[in-house]
């Protein structure tokens, strides 16, 4: 097979607008399920509500397209009635932080042997653009016209913290460090956390100055910081700028887990 | 459960929240297994939006509800049924359920085997509305050496997987078993796409899920009938029952006669016309009437509620002071 195979075309055309960052997630997703030559038949991808969670319904194996925030907890039922299924839950940052957030950190508690992929557009982009837990500091939506005065949520420290055994975070515009992180998330046993900062031209780019959807993938390049070097210029007494975005592994360890087939 | 179940060879596993626990349950029943949740007041309201989900998307599965008082946090482990319409209509839009409701332990333990039965047959939540007298009973009962019990039918190969025949009720189509199915909460066409915009495709969708359940109601009914001729009819469920079972145990007057209902929804309004001599319908419950106003909608006999709130129980004194007001000198 090829990704390409994995997804279903009679569901074409898909409601994702021009210039969404989503396709490319999928994209990587499946590439990496495909590299490592898992059956169709037996993986299962699950998902919550927004535009990340249509995902599944494009892809043609089984898939659970649950209710808002939910997609982890349905998830653990799929995975503890059948271990032997490959689970992977799509979700986003209003998703999976906002109204999911207690289920994000129970999951990651449980350290349930599950592949989490989240599209962090930052933003509630499918119902109009409303400010969402990862919506920056001074970031403006429809619910944040002045700019957003609440601190973002940093979802990688939230998995690490609650106990997910694999973390990592990339962006749409790092396609190959991402296709790995997934390939590694898919094998490693335990919860896999897989952030990945998406680009929303329509409801996040065009009220916050990003004029074209290359600008935007831009930012994500230049932007963002591998975390080691981060750390190394703090160590050195140094300043990361705000708003840096840093990407990389945080963690890759192996506290028990729930749901692994032994 | 968390005691027997692992012994059992099944799986418990506690959730985080009532919502997570509904959400799991959903969950397993995809990969084909019988799964169930159990709750009181407070966290059945938590679970109403994932058993609309349950509804739209026919997932097997049961709900345990050992109804305490309310609303908001109420009366822990004070007796009640007042979630009798909240598991009917709690959750959003319109659909059908089926809702059993045990007067005894044994009946906690048939109609529990019974409602895996009618959710796997019909693709549908199904609930078991106990009370906390019934839920903190203790009576010796019979356990079968083995439960016959129903399979849920799988779906053909080739066929669509939300295609129903001429029962209303599309084969099940198990996850890992490369029906390759997408289900969604989203109203949905056969192949189970998301088509949300054509009146037509949600119209007979629901048509179907309320359909497949509401005209079988008198072939699920199941309930029981003393004194066919009776005048003064006492009609309950769950706990109530015993009160009345008292009543015609200390006088045994033909006069009276007692509809008790061990299944509720869909309201089996043939039951309502065991009695051709009914000149009224007593309905005891601890709630302010919700079942005795459904009981009114099929029936041109004068209805009587006898609600009771707060905890305690209809004493057999109460209600057969009740009928004796009816019955003529």
């Amino acid at each position: 097979m090829t990704f390409l195979e994995w997804f279903r075309a009679d569901r074409l055309p898909h409601i994702y607008c021009t210039g969404c960052g989503n396709g490319t997630v999928i994209n990587c997703t499946l590439s990496a399920v495909d590299e490592l030559g898992w059956d169709p038949d037996r993986c299962v991808f699950i998902s919550g509500i927004g535009c990340s969670s249509r995902a599944p319904g494009y892809i043609i194996t089984d898939s659970l397209h649950t209710t808002h925030g939910r997609a982890l907890a349905f998830a653990t039922g799929v995975k503890m009635a059948d271990p032997t299924l490959h689970v992977v839950v799509f979700t986003g940052d209003g998703d999976l932080a906002a109204i999911g957030g207690n289920h994000f950190i129970h999951a990651c508690r449980r350290n349930i042997d599950l592949t989490v992929v989240c599209m962090n557009n930052q933003i509630y982009g499918m119902t109009g653009g409303q400010g969402s837990p990862t919506t920056p500091v001074g970031g403006i939506s429809t619910t944040t016209p002045y700019g957003s005065a609440e601190p973002a949520f940093d979802l990688c420290a939230l998995a690490v913290a609650a106990g997910a055994n694999y973390v990592t975070r990339w962006t749409t515009y790092h396609v190959k460090e991402l296709t790995k992180a997934v390939h590694a998330g898919l094998t490693h046993p335990g919860l896999s956390f897989i952030e990945v900062f998406v680009q929303c031209p329509t409801n996040y780019g065009r009220r916050n100055r990003f004029k074209q959807v290359s600008d935007q993938i831009e930012f994500l390049k230049t932007h963002s910081m591998i975390r080691q070097k981060a750390e190394r210029i703090r160590g050195e007494g140094g300043q990361v700028k705000d708003g840096t975005i840093e990407i990389g592994e945080f963690v890759k360890r192996s506290r028990p887990a729930m749901g692994v087939v032994k | 459960m968390a005691v027997k179940l692992p012994k059992a060879g099944g799986t418990f596993i506690q959730m985080e929240d009532e919502i997570a626990g509904i959400a799991a349950v959903i969950g397993a029943s995809w990969t084909g297994m019988r799964a169930m949740t159990a709750t009181s007041g407070p966290g059945f309201s938590l679970m109403m939006e994932n058993i609309g989900f349950a509804i739209m998307t026919e997932t097997p599965c049961v709900i345990v509800n050992i109804q305490r008082g309310g609303p908001s946090t109420g009366q822990p482990t004070m007796a009640a049924q007042g979630d009798m319409l909240q598991c009917r209509f709690g959750s959003h839009g319109d659909y059908s359920i089926i809702a059993l409701s045990p007067a005894s332990v044994q009946e906690m333990y048939d109609l529990t085997a019974k409602a895996f039965d009618l959710a796997d047959r019909f693709r549908v939540p199904v609930f078991l509305m106990a009370d906390e007298i019934i839920g903190h009973m203790r009576e010796r009962i019979e356990i079968p050496d083995a439960v016959p019990h129903g399979e849920r039918r799988a779906a053909d190969r080739g066929v669509l997987p939300f295609a129903a025949g001429p029962d209303d009720i599309p084969g099940f189509t198990t996850f890992g078993k490369g029906y390759r199915v997408h289900v969604t909460g989203l109203t949905h066409d056969e192949r189970g796409y998301p088509a949300t915009t054509s009146p037509k495709i949600h119209e007979d969708l629901v048509m179907r899920l309320v359909r497949k359940v509401e005209d079988r109601r008198h072939e699920i009914a199941d309930y029981e009938v003393v004194n066919p001729d009776a005048e003064v009819i006492f009609v309950t469920y769950g706990a109530p029952a015993r009160s009345v079972s008292q009543v015609l145990h200390d006088d045994a007057d033909p006069r009276i006669g007692h509809l008790r209902l061990r299944l509720v929804w869909p309201f089996p309004d043939s039951a309502i016309r065991s009695f051709p001599d009914a000149k009224v319908f007593l309905v005891p419950e601890l709630n302010l009437g919700q079942i005795a106003r459904e009981i009114e909608r099929h029936t041109t006999v004068e209805v009587r509620s006898l609600p009771k709130i707060g905890g305690d129980l209809h004493t057999p004194r109460e209600l057969a002071e009740a009928s004796g007001r009816c019955i003529a000198p």
